[in-house]
């Protein structure tokens, strides 16, 4: 289990400050999520701090080593993240044997076929579903693979970005139950992009509320429901939220 | 009442499948708000786009299809055309990738309204700027001269939903209006909306993946599970629902303040596809 710590995050581009600052500590083992409207920078966050992106200032420190030290083996043993949609992320010609036998090959891993299956036998599926294409899978399962080939390199910290908004209700909820499972089980800690605040809330410990770039409030899971949000943003957020849900 | 739109025994099926996409569907539709729920792939859309028409290649049965004095299943389509968009119209998902990119909002809107009715530019200008200010934008001449892209989603859905209302339709089907828009606008959109079809009388069938959007917004609820209706029921009523399926897609939903524990899993049973034949 490893801590994650950002430091003044920022992206200036010529004029543009696409990030002015961000900056939240997550405990080891923890889920933090990142709550905002779509162009707030959730994502741009998860894309420095994996170093998807370079061009960006400030610091990424995982347990004791900043992600910009670490080199690209080091780092992909690190961390690792899934996206938001599966029908994306995952190559239409590459069976789930070849998108699981890349990574291991390139860090040099022994026993790949046990290492294969018991990663496929995490994410719930049988050793059979090496063999198939993503065209041969529904979404559920492909968010399962793509799942699977973030834990093959055995990470510590796993970022999701919207990992269940591309999904119908009763998939949302398998995937969901298997990455709290997993957590438990592996001790990940997990940053989660998330537009829902059902959930973040039912996923996270705590989460930062986003609007243009900025964090605008970190905030505990209950502070939702206790109406304990204190910035006028956030209490929009969460109030349009449970309206929506009809909680109230 | 006599309904708007009438349909019975509906079956979809798409080229060179063997399979039906939609089967067996049936309901009937006044002046109110009628949900269509389902996941994807239930067939939902499918419904929405066989009453308007709208599936070239593809095989629509029915025993009956009627909207208004009209059979849709063999008027003509160039009697359609007279239809579409004039008394019976859409609303799409996604305003970035339904409005033409590389013409004015405004334009647009008064395209379609001139496409339909006969009238000079000067007055079709006016009615835009008109039902521009009906789905409450507040600057409805600096927004007619925007492009798609200028606008934010929220307001490119209004847009589009001008664009539709525009030449008083009778039927507006909705399919999926606001699953592309983030939370805190999503609500004003349903609302805006929402009056209008009240106050206009419209007839909406509003298609959506969301339970809670048409446990607000709508008066009755088809649920739809693999092509086929397996339940029916008032929208206040959804809670006390009876069918396997609907209760397990209300309980796979988190919930804010919920108990976070593991979400209760849809378990599916092939005895639904055949049970509501």
């Amino acid at each position: 289990m490893k801590p994650v710590s950002v430091k003044n995050l920022s992206i200036t581009l010529g004029a543009a400050q696409i990030l002015p600052d961000v900056s939240f500590d997550v405990a080891a083992g923890e889920c933090f999520g990142l709550v905002g409207e779509s162009g707030s920078g959730k994502s741009t966050v998860l894309r420095c701090a994996s170093m998807l992106w370079s061009i960006w200032d400030g610091e990424v420190r995982i347990g004791d080593q900043s992600v910009r030290d670490m080199d690209v083996m080091e780092r992909c043993r690190t961390l690792q993240m899934v996206f938001q949609d599966p029908y994306g992320s995952l190559h239409p010609r590459q069976s789930v044997r070849t998108v699981l036998s890349e990574p291991l090959a390139i860090h040099g891993l022994d026993n790949r076929q046990d290492r294969m299956k018991a990663a496929l036998s995490d994410v719930g599926l049988p050793s059979e579903f090496l063999d198939r294409f993503p065209h041969q899978m529904s979404g559920g399962q492909r968010q399962r693979v793509a799942i699977a080939r973030a834990l093959i390199l055995e990470p510590d910290v796993l970022f999701l970005d919207e990992p269940t908004s591309a999904l119908d209700v009763s998939v949302q909820a398998e995937i969901l139950n298997l990455l709290a499972r997993l957590r438990q089980e592996k001790g990940f800690t997990y940053i989660m992009v998330s537009h829902d605040l059902a959930v973040v809330d039912h996923m996270c410990e705590r989460f930062a509320v986003m609007q243009s770039g900025r964090i605008v409030e970190v905030l505990d899971r209950d502070d939702i429901v206790a109406n304990r949000a204190k910035e006028p943003y956030a209490r929009e957020l969460i109030g349009a939220s449970l309206a929506y849900e009809q909680v109230v | 009442m006599e309904p708007i739109l009438s349909v019975k025994n509906l079956g979809v099926r798409y080229g060179g499948s063997a399979e039906w996409a939609v089967r067996g569907v049936s309901f009937d539709l006044g002046r109110e708000r009628l949900g269509i729920v389902g996941e994807s792939g239930s067939g939902k859309s499918t419904v929405g786009r066989a009453i308007l028409r709208l599936l070239p290649g593809a095989e629509v049965t029915a025993d009956r299809m009627r909207f208004e004095e009209l059979d849709l299943l063999d008027i003509p389509e160039r009697r359609m055309l007279k239809v579409r968009g004039a008394r019976m119209s859409m609303i799409l998902q996604d305003p970035k990738f339904s409005l033409n990119p590389i013409e004015r909002c405004g334009d647009q809107i008064a395209e379609a309204y001139r496409t339909h009715v006969r009238a000079t530019k000067r007055k079709a200008r006016a009615k835009t700027l008109e039902m521009l200010e009906a789905v409450q934008i507040r600057e409805p001449e600096r927004v007619y001269d925007l492009y798609p892209h200028e606008v934010s989603g929220g307001m490119g859905q209004r847009v589009m939903i001008a664009m539709m209302l525009m030449t008083d339709p009778d039927l507006v089907i909705a399919d999926e209006p606001t699953s592309a828009l983030d939370v805190t606008v999503r609500l004003e959109v349903l609302r805006i909306l929402d009056g209008l079809v009240r106050e206009r009388g419209i007839g909406l069938v509003m298609i959506s993946h969301d339970l809670n959007l048409v446990r607000n917004f709508c008066d009755r609820v088809l649920i739809m599970y693999a092509g086929q209706v397996v339940e029916v029921l008032d929208a206040r009523d959804l809670d006390q629902a009876t069918h396997p399926y609907t209760q397990g897609l209300i309980a796979a939903q988190p919930r804010i303040g919920g108990d976070r524990g593991p979400l209760p899993v849809l378990q599916r049973r092939d005895s639904w596809v055949e049970g509501a034949a």
